[in-house]
């Protein structure tokens, strides 16, 4: 798993304003798990190497590798993967990587997830790795914190994935229809969306360090066990 | 502008090529405030030149990675003690 493996983007569809999806083959990449990233490292003509870190956005399929990868403003990789990369082009692969921030379907109970921005991508993840696994009941609740509307990935999906209930928390900007006024994340929120403490969810918290070190800190006050959360923060660039 | 700091699961990748165990799974104890933490949960400062990984708590440096051609460099400055993850999660690590 430590090696790096020859990419070639084989797909790229639009996801947001800022964020697209690209599909990469890998051969020789196997065995990911719900959760867990690659590192993505880009080599320019005069030999200038950028490695960055990304979350797979779907497991299951040997030797394909899916990103869903969101445009920091300024940054050094980002742009080009959200704008420039075209079918054809190509990089290197590391991974699957990472064993903690991960769900595996024989983990059973219940599973709380918590979004910020596009720390979503790997929480899709799980919870498109529940729906594929047939012998899985386990329920899972997401909670979404967005800017707008048009920042939630995945929407539609994520609104109708079997066994997943999810809500969407907007920070800036809320749909007409929406009675919360938008704002950050609440403990009433938490309250209100997450599974009680007393259900024993694993909970796991995905987004730029501010959000979950804020989302940490009110499951904790809303009475969750702090040994069962697991977080995973990005910075991007 | 420097990158956000990422956490240590984003050291999965650089110090995969040195254990042969996930080491964000480890718990380390810093030597210097003495916050005991699993690995994958320190804050991780990314440079072209390597990967520095500070204490949650204190900020203190815990480790340094960097990768160089001629192999993987790690520095556990900031480091008391680590200790791998329990038996029945890991086979072969060592449990208390």
């Amino acid at each position: 798993m430590s090696s790096w493996h020859a990419a070639q983007v084989v797909r790229t569809e639009p996801l947001a304003a800022s964020a697209r999806v690209l599909t990469l083959a890998v051969p020789g990449f196997a065995g990911a798990l719900a959760g867990q990233h690659v590192d993505v490292r880009l080599t320019a003509p005069d030999g200038y190497q950028a490695v960055r870190s990304y979350s797979l956005a779907r497991v299951g399929r040997d030797e394909v590798v899916e990103l869903a990868v969101d445009e920091v403003r300024g940054g050094e990789v980002s742009p080009y993967l959200v704008h420039e990369a075209r079918p054809g082009d190509r990089m290197e692969v590391r991974g699957p990587l990472g064993g903690y921030f991960v769900w595996r379907p024989h983990d059973g109970g219940a599973v709380q997830l918590v979004a910020g921005g596009s720390g979503i991508v790997p929480l899709a993840a799980m919870a498109r790795a529940r729906a594929a696994a047939p012998t899985s009941d386990a329920p899972f609740r997401l909670l979404a914190a967005v800017r707008t509307p048009a920042d939630a990935f995945f929407a539609k999906e994520l609104d109708s994935t079997e066994g997943l209930t999810t809500t969407w928390l907007y920070s800036r900007e809320a749909p007409p229809a929406s009675t919360r006024p938008p704002g950050r994340l609440t403990l009433d929120d938490v309250t209100a969306h997450a599974f009680a403490p007393d259900v024993g969810a694993r909970v796991y918290v995905c987004g730029p360090t501010g959000f979950v070190e804020a989302a940490a800190a009110l499951l904790v006050d809303a009475g969750h066990d702090a040994a069962r959360i697991r977080t995973e923060r990005f910075g991007g660039a | 502008m420097d990158p956000a700091p990422l956490d240590g699961n984003s050291l999965a990748g650089p110090l995969a090529g040195l254990f042969a165990t996930d080491v964000t799974l480890v718990t380390g104890r810093c030597a210097h405030c003495g916050d005991v933490s699993v690995l994958a949960t320190c804050v991780v400062y990314r440079h072209p030149m390597g990967a520095v990984a500070r204490c949650r708590a204190c900020t203190a440096v815990l480790l340094v990675v960097v990768e160089h051609p001629a192999g993987t460099r790690v520095g556990l400055p900031g480091l008391a003690w680590w200790q791998g993850p329990a038996a029945a999660t890991t086979t072969g690590a060592v449990a208390d």
